[in-house]
């Protein structure tokens, strides 16, 4: 059975049963990376264009590994320049591109939304690799393939998603996912990075030990430094006393709880370098799991069966 | 001048408690005689039968543009728009390049509505010089050369300062003011409805309370000055609750609303996987707010329904969601979305929603007609309530395509509109 969606916009809009279909591919594909030739010509011939409008060093670099272990063509734009400050349009350099007849664009955009707009108005194929304060589906499938290798299974797991919910899109994929799949999602940060309405979907709590408690998993979300301007909490300092993760309060959670963190760290703020490189952080695995995750994507998108990778 | 009878129609004039099969007969451009089998004394007679004769709608809240934005629309293709969505007059807000803030401005805008306008243009000046909410601008003179209101549309008065002094500076010289009201402290980068949608989203939003708290002060001010207020597109339930209770201490306060926050909600904007149809400002909010703004106008606490008409370029629109521009169209569609939406789905009836579009709106603002009594303007609009057809934006007399109606079937549409008893726009055969 082919894979039914011909774009990845978002975790929203997929079914468990797709969801579980890129995991088992992604386990399928894993096992490529640890050959000697890490090679195989499943997608030779065809071209993939990476459009990154914000910078990014794993989720480009891990997209640009996928592609070549996987032999397609492929081609990465980097561009800091917003598509509408100055130059050209978004729609202008995406329809530029589809002259050349690519069969897939992995995009980056810090306006929510933009793979939607070039999906509309495109032929190619598109992947979401994060757009504004979205989704950034790969990633919530990539901490789902680490959660799952380790813990053997989603459902019925709790995980605590704790930092700046308000502008995370890695938050918004995740509490798609892991509700889809069964598991428990509790929220935690402070109010002020507590978006409206949010908690209709999850439970939100302001302590970050009632958070931990019991918790099989903690993502930890970054505090973007540059965002602190916005008034949104008073200091970093505080912020790491109330809501940072030390490895007392990780006492709080199961013996076996895994610590996750999409990166970049900052370290000293929202976790203590004590956690963040000790026992429980599975951060390195995640990286793996994306190059993964992000094969089993590319390969079912562009008319791959899960079967056969497997 | 023409002489025209328009026959054996259902006329409905709300501001003479009018609502029968009657004849109206329009001559030298005013209405002589409305009765039942009035003579035709030589006028071309209409057969009208089935068909709904009303006073001429008013929209109190259009963007025609020009000066300065001709790209986006002018007062030639408005006013035809206008006429083709049932208008015989349009208010034009200030919002011009540059902004109508001179009786210049505005006498440029009068001449050239006179000559290329298919309906009235009534002009609506600044409030304050460049509308940057600082200095008033010259409202003796603005009135003088045709201003009808003031308003700084679109950039929201932030002081408190200067709206209470607009309030009582306006009052010399009878105008009313206009206030979009938003606390811009709360909506920066804001574009849409902040909520569970705009959170699902990721799209940052602007809270109903940035609307509601600003509409409260102006009505407090209105209280305090005297002044005479009218609150521009009210789209949350507490800004609908601070009107109520205004009015009912006395204030001299009106409100209108739109058919886009009568009808949709932010739901619209993931539904539609953001269309950037679905962009205003104010943003179309949650159901119960919606709820809230119809009851608003069905008890009378909204006076008026408005278009909000923003007409803009395929440029303007066809970026990310962030990037585009604010507002929809709604000249050519208000008319038939309410007779489709509101009165066939009994949220109002046919004589309210008339009231509403016509009689009121000329009382809000003091223009001539909104009526049909004899001796006034010979503005007339009639609808066709059996006529069904889908809104298709290809085929808009506005330059302007950016509506979220496109595809809707809609049943109840403008068919005639007369301004000054002349065909300003003749739609009788399908």
């Amino acid at each position: 059975m082919s894979y039914p969606h011909r774009h990845l916009l978002g975790i929203e809009p997929l079914e468990p049963g797709d969801i579980q279909a890129i995991l088992d591919t992604a386990d399928g594909l894993k096992e490529i990376l640890a050959r000697p030739i890490k090679k195989v010509p499943a997608l030779r011939g065809r071209t993939v264009v990476n459009l990154f409008y914000e910078s990014s060093t794993r989720t480009r670099s891990s997209f640009e590994v996928a592609e070549r272990v996987l032999s397609a063509d492929s081609l990465s734009i980097a561009t800091t320049t917003s598509s509408v400050s100055k130059g050209e349009t978004l729609l202008d350099t995406a329809k530029n591109l589809e002259a050349m007849n690519p069969d897939m664009v992995v995009v980056r955009h810090p306006a929510s939304g933009a793979p939607h707009f070039l999906a509309r108005h495109c032929r190619f194929a598109v992947v979401n690799a994060g757009d504004g304060a979205h989704e950034h589906p790969t990633q919530a499938l990539l901490d789902a393939l680490t959660l799952r290798q380790r813990k053997g299974r989603l459902k019925g797991l709790r995980v605590a998603i704790v930092g700046d919910i308000l502008h995370s899109r890695v938050a918004r994929s995740n509490m798609w996912l892991l509700s889809k799949m069964g598991a428990q999602v509790v929220l935690c940060g402070p109010p002020t990075l507590i978006p409206a309405g949010v908690e209709a979907l999850a439970p939100v709590t302001y302590r970050i030990e009632e958070a931990i408690e019991g918790a099989d998993a903690v993502m930890m979300l970054r505090i973007q430094l540059e965002r602190m301007t916005g008034g949104f909490f008073p200091t970093t300092r505080e912020y790491h006393r109330r809501f940072g993760l030390t490895e007392d309060r990780v006492r709080r959670a199961r013996k076996d709880v895994l610590i996750m963190h999409p990166g970049p760290l900052n370290r000293g703020v929202e976790i203590a370098s004590e956690v963040a490189d000790g026992p429980y952080s599975v951060i390195l695995d995640q990286v793996t799991n994306g190059v993964a995750v992000r094969m089993a994507v590319l390969y079912l998108l562009l008319g791959g069966s899960p079967e056969a990778a497997s | 001048m023409t002489r025209l009878l328009l026959k054996g129609g259902r006329v409905i004039d709300p501001a003479q408690g009018i609502d029968a099969t009657l004849d109206v007969l329009v001559a030298e451009g005013r209405v002589e005689e409305v009765g039942p089998r009035v003579s035709s004394r030589g006028a071309q007679a209409l057969e009208m039968k089935g068909l709904v004769v009303c006073p001429g709608f008013i929209d109190v809240h259009t963007h025609l543009r020009e000066p300065g934005r001709e790209d986006k629309e002018t007062i030639a293709t408005g006013t035809r728009a206008a006429a083709a969505g049932g208008y015989t007059a349009v208010c034009a807000m200030p919002n011009t390049e540059p902004v109508n803030d001179h009786e210049g401005i505005t006498r440029s805008i009068v001449e050239r509505a006179r000559a290329e306008g298919a309906v009235r243009v009534y002009p609506i000046g600044a409030i304050t010089r460049g509308s940057l909410g600082e200095e008033l601008s010259e409202y003796g003179d603005l009135r003088e050369a045709g201003c009808v209101a003031v308003s700084d549309d679109g950039r929201p008065v932030a002081s408190a300062r200067v709206m209470r002094r607009a309030l009582e500076y306006a009052k010399a010289f009878g105008l009313v003011v206009v206030d979009h009201c938003e606390d811009p402290s709360l909506s920066e980068k804001a574009c849409m409805n902040e909520g569970v949608v705009s959170t699902l989203l990721g799209l940052r939003g602007v809270p109903p309370a940035g609307e509601a708290m600003v509409v409260e002060r102006d009505v407090l001010l209105a209280e305090l000055t005297g002044g005479r207020l009218h609150v521009a597109h009210v789209s949350t339930a507490a800004s609908v609750d601070s009107v109520r209770r205004g009015k009912a201490r006395g204030a001299r306060v009106t409100a209108e609303a739109t058919p886009h926050h009568l009808l949709l909600t932010d739901e619209a904007v993931r539904e539609s996987g953001y269309d950037t149809h679905t962009k205003m400002n104010p943003p179309l909010r949650s159901e119960s707010d919606r709820e809230a703004v119809v009851a608003g106008l069905r008890d009378g606490t909204i006076d008026c329904i408005a278009t909000d008409h923003a007409p803009h370029t395929v440029d303007d629109k066809k970026v990310e969601f962030d990037a585009a521009a604010f507002g929809v169209v709604g000249l050519e569609t208000a008319v038939a979305l309410c007779l489709d939406r509101l009165v066939t789905a009994d949220v109002l009836d046919l004589p309210r929603l008339v009231a509403l579009l016509s009689t009121n709106p000329a009382r809000v603002l003091g223009l001539p007609g909104g009526t049909l009594a004899p001796g006034s303007p010979a503005d007339v609009t009639v609808l066709d309530l059996a006529r069904r057809r889908q809104v298709d934006p290809a085929r808009f007399q506005s330059k302007g395509r950016n509506t979220p109606f496109g595809g809707w079937i809609l049943r109840g549409w403008p068919v005639l509109t007369l301004v000054g008893g002349r065909v300003a726009f003749d739609g009788l055969r399908p």
